[in-house]
């Protein structure tokens, strides 16, 4: 689906998804590690201000793969 | 080197009072055998049993299956188990063609498997048409599980040997004598120099505790892949010391008939320069899997190989290995067949393959693992039948109380054994 | 025993009309209609093809639910033992609508369904999986190999008889591999092959690989200030009661919701009916799978220009990669047209 959004709309499509070698697999471009299946985008295990916190820094990653020109599949870890 | 394999062909199994054959029937002295397996301490009791092709009869859980065969310079068999260390491959070998030692015992692991003499599940094992003695044992108390493992691999090794020895000694004479002869590569690029040259990259699972396979009594899983000539691996040079799943163990019978190594063999000399046979690994870390593949490719790149066939023992993370081996060689240029099974779920709908690589372009299908089988109550179970609860490929609701069984080809001994020794195979429909 | 069969035809083959009757209402007709006739002979004494249902190829396509329901209404009056559509060749619409009543059929009834068509028809990738289709040349002077075949695969499923693999009874595979034993034992096939690699002749494999299409990465964003982000997510989140009912897994259809007056999810606004994880923590917090609260905070901040006004979302679980695909160019395409510069696609 990401693939074809991406090949459709002609943008980049920052994929945050935890299982990062089937991202590979099937076509992703920009892929972003997320924590874990049941809560990609966030931790609710460090309570509302952390969980809000991981959030915020995936997104400054998701906003990083998007800015970034790439010329093959990458995956955008935390630094 | 030239290899002579002495077959006497058995047609019947019994216990008497010399082990010997009698006009094709083997007969064992069963005190004398149970004396010779009871020297190992780590045993509290052995047993056997006989079960003959066509019988009702179960066997369940299976460890290994082991040829009986020996050295007729009375070098005994099993370089590293049963024999002296030193090359194999030359000389001749009594074979008693037709037998087998099973052994059996309480579970040790998960992934021994069951073998059926008769019934639907008879076709999927080589061992329903075999006249198999069955070493049936009990373990000291706690013993270790490496231990016990250990103790019945070697154990029927030994009565393997035995039996051939015994008949070698009391006059047993071989019905058919077959050759397996062939020099070195370069003496063979020289006879043939237009045939395309072929390896043969045996994969052997090498993961740990009932995942291991040994070369000349070495444990493969630390080593680094080789190369053997032919004959070595048709004559002992190879020792099963596994149940990957019971479907896919290549058993220490299906070393010494390694059917692809027979089938390039028969070839040799008329289509392919058969160069060898390069034993290799399935590491659980993702460099060991690099190192193996770039080492067989290396290997077979020294010999100049035009074309390889690769055959897996496992499915799941060696998959990755074997994705590997057809990337490198298809990448040099070496042509590559390879032979796996497939594990593609009940229905058949999942992916059969835990990885893919567009290079693997020539595959081989063994059978889907997980295929189900209805098998029917045998007459006989030798060993425990409540352990289907517990093999890869069976579940509790398996067994059901009237001894008949719903369980995946995965709980069949070999059924989809990537060596090639079956004539199962996957469709799509 | 005779077994009872209902056959699915067009509105052109019926002999009701071309394009200008396309869109004709579903209608049942006792007995055999047009190719049915011929189909019927094929069948033989074993089977008899009770009645006939008609719909127009645009009716079908447009209304499908609409449709589908009608015709299943009528099929089931019959309370057939078999079910055969078209052959529909390479016409697109016809395809679906063979496909989709067939699979529908099946899945209803229970009983075996088989249609037929050219492999590159679209109703292929989407109900291969669901019924049996019989592989047709692309156009209809294939009827006289088509029909036979179809009479036969359908003979055999309603018997019960053994089927050999999908390439030798002549119909497109459902996705499912099964093991047959062959004359040769996997050693020698293995040489065999080899041999004819080497030789460079051809040869079949015995399992192809799974391909995955890649495509170029699009061009970075040059400008996030000023930049318009979508958020799409597979994790099936969707508005409480599932408004659309976006299945809880293979989705057949996503949902588009207007998200422009909300700063973040929240439970009692937002739900996951995702079959495939622990919705636990998507209930409580719907924002640790669709980042709506971060997003509005990094969009006031003048972080990114705007938030785009609607939410893409459908359930990522069992998903036909067909589905999926289509799903993914219809989304892109709108999100092109609306001047989108880029998109954040959670999946779980």
């Amino acid at each position: 689906m990401t693939r074809e959004i991406e090949k459709a709309s002609g943008v980049p499509v920052v994929q945050i998804a935890t299982i990062v070698p089937i991202m590979l697999t099937v076509g992703a471009n920009r892929i972003v590690p997320g924590v874990a299946i049941p809560h990609p985008v966030g931790n609710p295990a460090l309570g509302p201000e952390g969980d809000k916190e991981v959030r915020r820094e995936l997104i400054r990653r998701a906003f990083k793969a998007m800015t970034t020109e790439i010329d093959t599949q990458t995956i955008f870890e935390k630094e | 080197m030239r290899l002579e394999l002495h077959k006497v062909h058995i047609s019947g199994l019994k216990f008497g009072a010399k082990t010997q054959v009698e006009k094709g029937v083997l007969c064992v002295n069963k005190d004398e055998a149970a004396a010779l397996v009871a020297e190992d301490k780590r045993f509290a009791s052995v047993n056997f049993d006989i079960a003959c092709p066509g019988d009702k009869t179960r066997i369940i859980p299976v460890k290994d299956a082991v040829e009986p065969r020996v050295k007729l310079d009375g070098k005994g068999y099993f370089p590293g188990f049963c024999a002296k260390m030193g090359k194999v491959g030359e000389g001749k070998t009594l074979v008693l063609d037709g037998a087998a030692v099973i052994t059996c015992g309480p579970i040790v692991a998960f992934q021994e498997g069951f073998i059926d003499m008769s019934g639907p599940a008879a076709p999927y094992t080589p061992f329903s048409a075999t006249f198999n003695l069955v070493l049936n044992v009990e373990p000291v108390k706690d013993l270790e599980k490496h231990q016990y493992e250990t103790a019945l691999r070697e154990a029927g090794l030994k009565l393997g040997v035995y039996l051939a020895k015994s008949c070698a000694a009391n006059g047993t004479e071989a019905d058919e004598v077959q050759v397996f002869e062939k020099g070195d590569t370069f003496e063979e690029a020289k006879k043939y120099p237009d045939l395309p040259k072929v390896a043969y990259v045996c994969m052997n699972i090498t993961q740990g505790l009932l995942h291991d396979t040994y070369l000349y009594g070495a444990d493969l899983r630390p080593s680094l892949p080789t190369l053997l000539h032919p004959n070595e691996v048709l004559d002992g040079a190879m020792v099963s010391g596994n149940c990957v799943s019971a479907c896919d163990k290549n058993t220490t019978w299906h070393h010494v008939h390694n059917p692809i190594v027979q089938a390039l063999y028969s070839r040799h000399g008329k289509d392919i320069n058969f160069l060898g046979v390069i034993p290799t690994q399935e590491s659980t870390v993702l460099d060991g899997k690099i190192r193996a593949a770039q080492m067989n490719l290396s290997i077979a790149q020294q010999l100049g190989a035009d074309g390889v066939i690769v055959s897996e023992e496992g499915y799941g993370n060696p998959d990755t290995d074997l994705c590997l081996n057809a990337k490198y060689f298809e990448q040099a240029g070496i042509k590559a067949v390879l032979v796996s099974d497939e594990s593609a779920g009940t229905d058949g709908a999942s992916q059969s393959l835990a990885d893919a690589t567009p290079e693997l372009t020539g595959f081989i299908s063994t059978g889907n693992v997980n295929e189900m089988i209805e098998v029917p109550a045998m007459d006989k179970v030798i060993g425990h039948p409540e352990a289907i609860a517990l093999l890869s490929g069976g579940a509790e609701e398996s067994l059901r109380p009237d001894g008949s069984m719903y369980v995946e080809l995965q709980s069949i001994i070999a059924s989809t054994a990537e060596i090639g020794f079956n004539k199962l195979g996957c469709e799509w429909i | 025993m005779t077994f009872k069969v209902v056959h699915y035809i067009n509105q052109f083959y019926a002999g009701i009309g071309g394009e200008e009757k396309a869109d004709w209402k579903p209608e049942v007709r006792e007995g055999v209609v047009g190719p049915g006739m011929q189909l019927a002979k094929l069948l033989g004494e074993d089977a008899k093809i009770v009645a006939t249902v008609i719909c127009g190829d645009g009716y079908y396509g447009e209304h499908t639910d609409e449709a589908r329901a009608a015709c299943l209404e009528m099929i089931g009056k019959y309370k057939p033992d078999l079910f055969i559509a078209g052959p529909a060749f390479n016409a697109g619409r016809y395809g679906f609508a063979c496909g989709d009543i067939s699979a529908s059929v099946g899945a209803k009834f229970g009983i075996h369904t088989v249609t037929a068509m050219y492999p590159e028809n679209p109703g292929v990738e989407l109900y291969h999986k669901k019924t049996y289709i019989v592989v047709t040349p692309d156009s209809a002077r294939g009827m006289g190999k088509a029909l036979p075949a179809m009479a036969a695969l359908a003979l055999k499923l309603v018997k019960g008889e053994k089927m050999g693999p999908a390439r030798l009874e002549g119909y497109i595979s459902r996705g499912m591999r099964k093991s047959f034993f062959n004359e040769k034992s996997g050693a020698e096939r293995a040489a065999e092959m080899l041999l004819a690699k080497l030789k460079g002749e051809p040869f079949r494999t015995e399992y192809e690989m799974p391909v995955f299409n890649k495509i170029p990465p699009a061009p970075a964003v040059k400008d996030l200030k000023h930049a318009t982000i979508a958020l799409v997510s597979s994790g099936g989140v969707v508005p409480v009661g599932n408004p659309d009912h976006i299945r809880v897994s293979s989705a057949e259809s996503y949902g588009t919701y207007d998200i422009s007056k909300l700063d973040a999810m929240t439970p009692e606004t937002f739900q996951s009916v995702h079959g495939g994880y622990d919705r636990t923590f998507v209930n409580e917090n719907p924002n640790v799978v669709v980042p709506l609260d971060v997003m509005r905070e990094f969009e006031k901040q003048g972080v990114f220009g705007k938030l785009y006004p609607y939410f893409n979302t459908t359930t990522g679980t069992g998903t036909a990669v067909a589905f999926a695909e289509k799903f993914g160019r219809e989304i892109g395409a709108k999100l092109k047209k609306d001047g989108v510069d880029a998109v954040i696609f959670t999946s779980t």
